[in-house]
């Protein structure tokens, strides 16, 4: 039996595809629909509805089938053929299958077969648009309990550091530090440097450009120096850092999250926040205050060069205008904010790491929402450091 | 209705040239003189092989001996630096874009995890290739892709979950539903029973064999469970030292004489297994391939 399908078979997908059809024609008292052609997954298409309204049809009592004229033929085109037959028996006592050929019956058998087996009807939930409101609101609402919990567990975590739980002793892993400070802040200087320098003159030329209505060209010095210690330098450094490292971290703690990795440290014995986390925290809180002093010098270069080229201020007056305009608490007050920037960063693209599930999807939706929220919270920590400066009146 | 000339991709060009060995038997791939190489080191060289229509090879090999990279050229994954290798009578590797989607129409592929899209159901993921290369309604193409489903005797709530809450078993069941989505010729199945349990490996040779007595399947399987070589494979292919050390149905394999297949076939696993299978083996008419 095995001998005879299989060798039969052989013939069944020769050379060239005829369209499938389906023809009806009176035999005496009895309708026969006559299929003709090729029934293969490609071709259904073209016969698709005129099988279901042949089944909806009022076809009188007597039908009967006849496949003797079809051609190749695939599970797809038995399904077809299967459903039709099963659709027409459901309202006659009795439908007559003809011609099928004998190299086929292991097929519709098969399909036959795979059609018998239970299918749970599907209950489609109806869609309540008031109540999912409601739903998501309130799921938003617990879902920030939980953010603050899993940010707590991870501040938590990463001061227990990397201590291993069954030794107690910690293991401070400076190589996974120093690699990480490589990665995220040398590789960075770059383009930091690029955008800050870009920056400082922007805004040294705006400036100058305003001033010199009131003769007060010079004081562009002042501006340039100021903002860019106190604000400029550190924001758009971290605002860099958030996008380059906030996303690196996330995308590979969670992936490290789907392939089960976070898992095995876990059974291993050690902490996967102190491993994992702890030394990005650390690595991230030495490299962002350091590029925050290379992100400063950049932009005064900058300035310096576009006051020279506008406004004809020479590179020494620059420098005195710097010296005249700044103290050291300028410099220190920006790059006060740099440690806790880093923390936040490293905080919440690890904590968004730790979220993602078994999908692709779900790292490429964390990797947005960590970068996305780590900007938007440097931006707002930057604001609450200007609060808090101005209270104690500095 | 359509005429017959606007159907999409038609392969009558491409039976036309189908090759055929000299028993007249037609030839689904015909690798001649594959010669792959990964910087200094030659995983295979000069490995000739044929794959007929209709029967199941599997191929075994120790660990390392490239049977991953063989299935991996084969399909175009992987660049091979000499030789041709022929699928359905076309040089895949330098066919036009047409003749390529002929090819890749008439093929499915069952990777060794499953490689099932993350981000989509059961469902979805076998009606992916329909979508693209079927003019069907999305109804048909849903009932389609349930009848696939039960043809690889998944049970129909995984239909709507996600690859991520399946198990290993229902992982590669889905794939292979998914692999045969658009009814292929041939299916590549890389170590497609590792990681089942016995009796869901055993069901899954039984899926295999039937899928080739009623559609005419051919099966490319790379594996190393000696129940499906003996239950399953109508021919194996031993790799190893560069190339196919012989080819040919179980009863070769157990008169070869080459330390590693001698050990392979006539060991203690082996031999518990040859031992009971024997029966099956010998039963089984077209297990001479």
């Amino acid at each position: 039996m095995a001998t005879a399908t299989s060798s039969e078979t052989a013939g069944r997908r020769s050379s060239g595809v005829t369209a499938p059809s389906l023809r009806g024609e009176r035999r005496g008292g009895t309708l026969v629909l006559e299929a003709a052609g090729d029934w293969l997954a490609r071709t259904i298409g073209s016969i698709e509805s005129d099988l279901e309204r042949t089944a909806r049809a009022d076809l009188g009592a007597d039908v009967a089938m006849d496949l003797s004229r079809v051609g190749q033929i695939d599970t797809a085109g038995a399904f077809v053929l299967e459903r039709l037959k099963r659709d027409l028996r459901a309202k006659r006592e009795h439908v007559e299958v003809e011609g099928l050929a004998e190299r086929n019956t292991a097929l519709f058998a098969a399909v036959g077969s795979a059609m018998d087996r239970e299918r749970p009807v599907r209950q489609r939930e109806r869609s309540k648009i008031l109540t999912n409101a409601v739903i998501a609101v309130g799921s938003f609402v617990i879902g920030i309990k939980d953010e603050l919990v899993n940010g707590l567990n991870l501040i938590g975590g990463a001061m227990y550091g990397a201590g291993s739980r069954i030794s107690g002793r910690t293991q401070s892993r400076p190589a996974a530090i120093f690699n990480q400070i490589d990665q995220m802040g040398v590789k960075a200087i770059p383009i930091i440097v690029l955008i800050t320098f870009l920056v400082g003159g922007i805004i040294a030329q705006q400036g100058a450009f305003q001033l010199r209505r009131y003769g007060g060209e010079v004081y562009a010095v002042n501006l340039i120096s100021i903002l860019v210690l106190r604000e400029i330098g550190v924001l758009l450094a971290a605002i860099m850092i958030a996008g380059r490292s906030g996303s690196a971290i996330c995308a590979e703690i969670g992936s490290m999250k789907m392939r089960e990795e976070v898992d095995a440290l876990h059974v291993i014995g050690l902490n996967p926040i102190g491993v994992l986390v702890f030394p990005r925290l650390v690595a991230l809180s030495i490299a962002l205050p350091l590029l925050t002093v290379i992100a400063n010098l950049a932009a005064l270069v900058g300035g310096a060069i576009t006051l020279r080229i506008y406004s004809d201020i020479s590179f020494l007056n620059f420098l005195q205008g710097l010296q005249q305009s700044i103290d050291l608490f300028t410099v220190f007050s920006g790059l006060l904010k740099a440690p806790f920037m880093a923390i936040l960063i490293g905080l919440v693209a690890a904590n968004e790491g730790m979220k993602v599930g078994g999908s692709a999807e779900s790292l490429g939706l964390r990797v947005t929402a960590a970068v996305v929220k780590s900007i938007f919270l440097v931006i707002v920590m930057d604001g609450l450091f200007a609060i808090f400066y101005a209270s104690i009146g500095l | 209705m359509h005429a017959e000339g606007t159907i999409p991709v038609e392969n009558a060009r491409l039976s036309s040239a189908a090759t055929r060995d000299e028993s007249g038997k037609e030839v689904f791939i015909r690798a001649r003189g594959v010669t792959v190489r990964f910087g200094a080191k030659t995983i295979l060289e000069n490995l000739d092989l044929d794959v007929r229509r209709g029967e199941i090879m599997g191929f075994v090999g120790p660990s390392g001996t490239g049977k991953s990279v063989l299935l991996r050229t084969i399909l175009g994954l992987n660049q091979k630096q000499a030789g041709t290798i022929e699928v359905f009578g076309v040089d895949y590797e330098n066919a036009n874009d047409r003749d390529r989607l002929a090819v890749e129409r008439r093929w499915g592929v069952l990777f060794q995890h499953g490689a099932l899209f993350s981000s989509l159901t059961v469902l979805e993921n076998i009606q992916v290739p329909m979508r693209e290369y079927l003019r069907l309604s999305p109804k048909l193409m849903d009932e389609l892709a349930r009848l696939k489903i039960d043809l690889v005797g998944l049970a129909q709530d995984a239909a709507d979950k996600y690859p991520s809450e399946l198990s290993g078993g229902m992982i590669k069941r889905a794939a292979l539903a998914r692999a045969l989505s658009l009814d292929p010729d041939i299916v590549f199945l890389d170590e497609p029973t590792s990681g089942l349990d016995p009796i869901g490996a055993a069901d899954f040779d039984e899926l295999i064999m039937t899928l080739r007595d009623t559609l005419g399947l051919s099966v490319y399987m790379v594996t190393h469970d000696l129940d499906s070589l003996f239950q399953a494979c109508d021919r194996i292919a031993v790799l190893g030292d560069r190339k196919v050390l012989v080819e040919g149905p179980l009863s070769t394999m157990l008169e070869y004489d080459h330390p590693w297949v001698k050990s392979y076939f006539h060991g203690k696993r082996a031999r518990t297994v040859v031992h009971n299978g024997k029966s099956v083996v010998q039963s089984k008419p077209n297990g001479a391939g």
